[in-house]
């Protein structure tokens, strides 16, 4: 609750934001094949895409708020919700589930007290389990934000979670 | 260059990947010289006969694929090469080292291609998570675009092709090749029915061609060496090498570019060093959780299109995941069909429906709440979603691991109901 009322998601987008989509648009065949580039930008700078916002995005790609809706809730990975400052994607596919996924998810919710789709309450971690992210010679994985991590172990998990603040 | 591992030969000991001059210095871009002298149907003809076959998990030829496109100057144009980037399969990740070490191998493979199919436009499309894969791609077009191997006129040719890199959203039906050219639209990315094939009428409604990063990486080594040399790479009837994984419980998790045909044993004792002490391997997923199980009485298979599939399984991405006796059978199958479930794209019912009714199921089964009609209940889900029963693979993948995780593990899933509990209970949470 705290973040979403931080959330400055009901603020218009400003035009530096406005004019980036639109280069985006621009170099796309077509305008709503951008919908995907222009929504993580909008994601990268708020960190979800709020109501507003998919509306604003919509109208610059000659799309209605539903079509675009229709795309952005279909993907993992664009938010239409807040979420804390840094995402942890822990990975729950097969090769992480045979190496120990489970006990990295206990270990983020004794140590963080979330669960998969949780945020904490000071709002610095959501915690999102993501399916198989390419690194299964290195499971358990995860990624933080953008950065990867692999051959988690207890003392691993601690220290890169130390990380981010 | 030890010519023998074509596709990881220029891969550097610190996994950075060359930057064009580098590339170039060590021979990069001669193949596309070489292409852009031949005629596209020599190209073709050419690949054919390399018995080059798709390494995204369908296997198909890819000189037939591309023979499908319409040519000849009354042709109508414009056509597409797409790059399936996705590798979202779980257990997979070939297709990331060679986006991520080798960018240049990657964007001449999609040049020599596209000039074979005629395209003017390529797409390569890559999984969100895959950040460095996408800005070494953006920096490998941006680097070829000035040096004359992308743009209006490539190196005095007349060919002209533009590539863009899309960043998908993230979700696993986008790998399904007409799902992905409904994705580079900006629509929901749902499957779409054929006929048409794509190769007729596929992005934006133009001839469009999508291929797997790994089969496309082996189009220049077939220019520039042969189908001769190709064929000769492998150890069976089809050409190459092929990047074959191991994950799980053994001593050396990895990848390494084998002959074509490689037994699955010599892959996991040799080259990932057998199981760690104290595991024993009981079965394989031989090519992503797409595949069904090969137990380990038949290790000795070769690893190739045609012998995986005479087992019952098939070689998908050989990216093989191992099972061991310390994790249990139906804990493994819950969680793979939890990811087909979830991944599921909703737009046919038996799939829609029955993917979270068997998850369902089996993880009655693993808390200990199973019954006997269970299994029933299971197998029928396996003889329904079917290739004729719902409309794309998906599902017809998910019941892969299933109908031969019921045969296999038959004694597991009765111990479980039976005993109204889990024998590998403890093992769950624990780091092991
Ligand atoms: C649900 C689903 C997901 C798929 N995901 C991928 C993928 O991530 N990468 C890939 O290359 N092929 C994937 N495929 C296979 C593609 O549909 C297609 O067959 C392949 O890209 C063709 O390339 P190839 O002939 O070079 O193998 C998937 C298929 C299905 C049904
Ligand atoms: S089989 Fe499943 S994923 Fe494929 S179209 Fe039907 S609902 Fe979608
Ligand atoms: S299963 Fe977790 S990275 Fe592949």
């Amino acid at each position: 609750m705290s973040i979403a009322e931080q959330s400055p998601g009901d603020a218009p987008l400003d035009a530096a934001l406005r004019d980036e989509i639109a280069a985006v648009a621009r170099h796309a065949e077509q305008k709503r094949a951008a919908g995907t580039d222009a929504l993580k930008l909008v994601q990268k700078r708020f960190g979800y895409i709020s109501d507003r916002h998919l509306a604003e995005v919509a109208a610059l790609l000659e799309m209605t708020p539903a079509e675009l809706d229709g795309v952005a809730t279909f993907y993992n990975l664009i938010f239409r919700r807040p979420v804390g400052r840094h995402v942890i994607l822990l990975c729950d596919s097969v090769a992480c589930w045979v190496m120990g996924e489970a006990a990295a998810r206990a270990q983020i919710r004794d140590r963080l007290g979330i669960k998969p789709g949780e945020t904490t309450a000071d709002g610095r971690f959501t915690l999102l389990p993501i399916v198989c992210l390419g690194h299964c010679d290195h499971a358990p994985a995860m990624m933080v934000d953008e950065d990867q991590y692999g051959d988690l172990d207890a003392a691993r998990l601690d220290a890169i979670l130390e990380r981010y603040r | 260059m030890m010519m023998d591992k074509p596709l990881t030969a220029l891969i550097q000991p610190d996994g950075m990947p060359l930057d064009i001059a580098g590339y170039e210095r060590a021979g990069g871009y001669q193949a596309l010289r070489k292409a852009l002298t031949m005629t596209p149907e020599a190209i073709i003809a050419e690949v054919k006969r390399s018995r080059l076959r798709g390494r995204g998990g369908g296997g198909f030829s890819t000189g037939r694929k591309w023979e499908a496109v319409p040519t000849g100057t009354d042709a109508a144009r414009q056509h597409y090469l797409v790059v399936n980037a996705d590798e979202m399969e779980p257990g997979s990740f070939k297709d990331r080292l060679l986006l991520e070490q080798t960018p240049h191998q990657m964007i001449e493979s999609v040049i020599i291609s596209a000039f074979a199919i005629q395209a003017d436009i390529a797409y390569i499309f890559v999984r969100a998570e895959y950040v460095l894969s996408l800005s070494r791609l953006a920096r490998a077009v941006a680097e070829a675009e000035a040096r004359g191997y992308l743009g209006a006129d490539i190196l005095g040719s007349g060919f002209a092709l533009t590539i863009h890199v899309h960043a998908s959203g993230g979700r696993y039906i986008c790998g399904e090749s007409s799902a992905l050219l409904t994705a580079l639209e900006g629509r929901r990315p749902l499957p779409r029915s054929r006929p048409p094939r794509s190769a007729l009428s596929g992005l934006w409604g133009k001839p469009s061609i999508v291929n797997n990063v790994e089969t496309l990486c082996n189009v220049p080594h077939i220019v520039e060496r042969g189908a001769d040399w190709f064929l000769g790479l492998s150890r069976g009837a089809d050409g190459g090498t092929k990047l074959y994984g191991l994950s799980g419980r053994v001593k050396r998790p990895g990848l390494w570019e084998l002959p074509l045909g490689t037994s699955l044993n010599e892959i996991l004792e040799e080259h990932a060093g057998g199981m760690q002490d104290g595991y024993e391997c009981r079965a394989v997923l031989p090519g992503g959780a797409s595949t069904a199980f090969v137990m380990n009485a038949d290790f000795d298979i070769p690893m190739d299109f045609t012998s995986v599939q005479k087992l019952g399984s098939s070689l998908g991405t050989g990216n093989i995941m191992a099972l061991d006796n310390q994790r249990c059978p139906i804990g493994m199958l819950r969680n793979l069909e939890h990811f087909f479930a979830q991944e599921s794209c909703g737009f046919c019912t038996p799939c829609r429906d029955g993917l979270p009714w068997v998850e369902r199921i089996l993880a009655a089964i693993e808390a200990g709440d199973g019954e006997a009609e269970d299994l029933d209940t299971l197998a029928r889900h396996v003889s329904f979603l079917n290739s004729d029963g719902t409309f794309c693979d998906l599902a017809p993948g998910a019941m892969a691991p299933l109908g031969s995780g019921l045969k296999h593990f038959r004694a597991e899933f009765e111990q479980h109901i039976a005993e109204k509990r889990c024998p590998w209970h403890e093992t769950a949470e624990s780091w092991a």
